[in-house]
């Protein structure tokens, strides 16, 4: 395969629950495949790569607002914040490895998480707010040059 | 009888895992050698051959007994 062919990107826009397992999900696959596959996070999509003692807390009303998305959520069948409890225990009983090992996993193939700097400035994260192992923050041109060179692009 | 230079048991694991795992486990094998890999994940049936298919791997064999799928995998690229 040649160099773009190996590549892959997925913009990871969203933080609810059901949407971060098939971003780490495909991004492991990727990476069996022996593809070098970066993910962009940006929006909603930053919040998994918080540390997890790091709240949203805002220094204004409407940033304060923001603080709702630290809860865990699904886009569909939420119930109020009960919902991801319950997919987790079936995904569990099912075998299925939760989100965070699946990164911890994706972390050690060698798969690129980039948080975006832009959304890092609209929730007043620094560096410091997120986990270890992942890459410098970036933009939309740095994430396009990636695309750019990517066989498969994913928005999720 | 193919000589089997190792045998991955993905038993238990759900998808994305026992393709993440065989990867893992072909990637210590020289060319030529075959992975045995176990899976109970009905989706093994459609992932490791394509996956085997695509990165250019041979996949010699596949199996199913009761609920237990599999697969032997020679290594053909490095």
């Amino acid at each position: 395969m040649s160099d773009t062919e190996n590549r892959m990107t997925i913009i990871c826009w969203s933080g609810d629950l059901d949407r971060v397992w098939p971003q780490y999900i495909l991004a492991t696959t990727g990476a069996s495949y022996g593809m070098q596959v970066t993910l962009f996070c940006t929006f909603w999509g930053l919040f998994p790569l918080k540390r997890p003692e790091v709240k949203i807390t805002g220094d204004n009303w409407m940033t304060k607002m923001l603080g709702v998305a630290n809860n865990e959520r699904l886009s569909h069948l939420n119930f109020g914040g009960m919902g991801p409890m319950m997919m987790r225990t079936i995904a569990g009983r099912h075998n299925v490895a939760p989100p965070e090992e699946l990164r911890d996993i994706a972390l050690e193939l060698g798969v690129k998480l980039a948080p975006c700097q832009m959304t890092m400035d609209l929730m007043g994260l620094t560096r410091d707010d997120l986990i270890d192992g992942i890459e410098e923050p970036l933009g939309a041109a740095a994430a396009m040059a990636n695309m750019q060179r990517s066989s498969i692009n994913l928005f999720i | 009888m193919t000589d089997v230079s190792k045998t991955l048991d993905a038993s238990g694991l759900a998808c994305p895992m026992p393709i993440v795992r065989t990867r893992q486990a072909i990637d210590r094998l020289d060319v030529g050698q075959v992975l045995e890999v176990i899976s109970t994940d009905r989706g093994s049936l459609q992932d490791i051959p394509a996956w085997a298919e695509t990165i250019g791997h041979k996949l010699l064999d596949k199996r199913e007994t009761s609920g237990r799928y599999t697969f032997l995998i020679e290594k053909a690229v490095g």
